[in-house]
């Protein structure tokens, strides 16, 4: 068995809530009972958007609660969907009547405990709607899977849904934001070493010294193809390779950029492999408009990183610009 | 009859949290790892409560299950077993359960889950312990043959079911990431749905 900071397996979710709400300054609160992170002025006057699903993706989703973000973040066990309950405890306590659009990541658990969240606060007469982020270009997307997951491109889709929020727009027109951003943004990932539940007696999948797994997830799931570790700038020319081709990115094309560890890597490999992205990109004339580096969406202590392409226009770039008082994201 | 019920559910919770780790293990193989400790997790809460409070009716206690599934097990099989429990509240009978009762019962089940995971029978899931059970209580009736025969056969369907998902791809759940790599794993969801009927035949034998 692995070592964790841990006190204990059952309360690592509660207690990392607690922590978190002590670090905001006040921004934040805990709503009593659950794991729920709400901004301490809610509701606000303006369509409320929640995120949430597993935990052990942190700094997702409860570090993008505040202004121009989100407005609660639902956390569920380690890499489990929260609970229906749950999920409806957020939507009464961020809805201020201008309705409540759900950021979920497509995952066949948080789908339905999402949707049964959706059925309860409908019979209760609050607007809900939803998107389903879908940004992982390892899975094969087909009508007869579960399709792609989503991964790291769910930041940007709380960051650009919440800044058109932050302006007033509508929660129609909220949704279409959202659905745009996840148009056009793909990502891939790879890992050198799995993850371990805090629960659980073993890793969730194994390496050899040697070996690295070329499209894994962000759920320590086992990814598509295992092969020999190679440089990393190899491996970024993997990975982007299959992003720009899926996303049909072109020169002269603007995007944004995000190199994000899985969470046990070190920044200077982060930084290396950001490198690499940079000069393939400038060598295809895309136009990096903002670059992100650094931990967004993680797999707890998982070696590895995933990187993602946002394909931007004048409208998205001014979205993503938009002010927020999250430092990630600024 | 509610108070035979209650016993057969805590029976069950005992036989899922037992499994804990077996369950972790198979999923670990092909998902994510934490379909034990999710299980685990609310039939210890289904226990406690079952022990604090008396039921009137079947009905009632099935209700109290799948809420108690749906509010802390998360991930796919909250819903899932909780939206199954919930349509048998509707329709179970408070008498002697025959062997039509039984279909109806299995039938609402398939529905529940279909309707939340929209997943069909070969596609490596629970439902696949699920429907061949159920096929089997209908060609029991269909036969004509007495209950205690009915619940034998159905036991076997089910163990041959899960056991058939070691062959098939996966196309619903996580493991439908791994594509022909989830080939050669017992799924663990087909797996935790047998444990469930095991325990309801076994006990209900006569």
């Amino acid at each position: 068995m692995g070592k964790k900071l841990i006190n204990d397996p059952e309360k690592v979710v509660q207690e990392m809530i607690e922590g978190i709400v002590m670090a905001s300054n006040q921004r934040l609160e805990k709503l009593d009972g659950y794991n729920i992170i709400v901004r301490k002025d809610a509701p606000i006057e303006k369509v409320a958007l929640i995120s949430g699903g597993g935990s052990g993706h942190e700094p997702a989703h409860a570090a993008y609660v505040g202004e121009g973000m989100l407005d609660a973040a639902v956390a569920g066990d380690v890499f489990t969907s929260p609970t229906p309950d749950a999920i409806f405890e957020a939507v009464k306590a961020v809805d201020s009547g201008n309705g409540v659009l759900l950021i979920i990541k497509n995952y066949t658990g948080d789908l339905m405990n999402f949707e049964m969240a959706a059925e309860m606060a409908e019979a209760e007469g609050i607007e809900v709607d939803q998107v389903v982020v879908n940004d992982d270009v390892a899975v094969e997307d087909s009508l007869y899977t579960t399709g792609r997951r989503g991964v790291a491109g769910t930041v940007f889709v709380h960051k650009i849904a919440g800044a058109k929020s932050a302006q007033g727009a509508a929660l129609k027109e909220v949704k279409r934001t959202a659905e745009k951003v996840i148009k056009n943004v793909r990502t891939k990932g790879v890992a050198i070493n799995p993850c371990q539940l805090p629960a659980a007696e073993k890793s969730t999948f194994s390496l050899a010294e040697d070996e690295m797994e070329m499209g894994i997830g962000i759920h320590g799931e086992s990814g598509t193809e295992k092969m020999k570790i190679k440089k990393v700038d190899q491996i970024v020319d993997s990975l982007l390779e299959d992003i720009l081709t899926d996303l049909k990115v072109k020169s002269d094309d603007r995007v944004a950029l995000m190199v994000n560890g899985m969470g046990g890597t070190p920044l200077m490999e982060l930084y290396i492999a950001n490198r690499r992205a940079n000069q393939i990109l400038e060598n295809k004339g895309i136009e990096i408009s903002k670059n992100y580096v650094g931990e967004f969406m993680t797999s707890l202590e998982m070696e590895g990183l995933s990187l993602t392409i946002l394909k931007l226009d004048e409208d998205l770039i001014d979205l993503l610009t938009a002010e927020t008082e999250i430092n990630l994201l600024k | 009859m509610a108070r035979k019920a209650k016993e057969l559910f805590i029976k069950t919770a005992d036989i899922i949290i037992e499994n804990k780790n077996y369950l972790t293990e198979l999923d670990a193989a092909i998902g994510d790892g934490d379909h034990g400790v999710n299980l685990a997790r609310g039939f210890n809460k289904l226990k406690e409560k079952l022990k604090a409070e008396s039921f009137e009716s079947r009905s009632e206690l099935f209700k109290l299950t799948a809420m108690t599934l749906i509010s802390n097990v998360g991930g796919a099989s909250g819903p899932l077993y909780g939206t199954a429990f919930l349509n048998i509240s509707k329709v179970i009978s408070e008498n002697e359960l025959s062997l039509d009762d039984l279909i109806d019962i299995s039938e609402e089940a398939i529905a529940g889950i279909q309707k939340r995971g929209k997943a069909e029978a070969g596609e490596k899931t629970m439902l696949d312990t699920i429907i061949p059970a159920a096929e089997s209580l209908k060609n029991s009736r269909a036969n004509n043959l007495d209950l205690n025969t009915a619940l034998n056969n159905c036991l076997q369907a089910a163990a041959e079911g899960m056991e058939n998902t070691i062959e098939m791809q996966a196309t619903k759940g996580r493991a439908s990431y791994l594509g022909e790599r989830s080939i050669g794993h017992q799924d663990p969801g087909a797996t935790s749905a047998y444990l469930m009927i095991k325990t309801f035949i076994e006990n209900s034998l006569k």
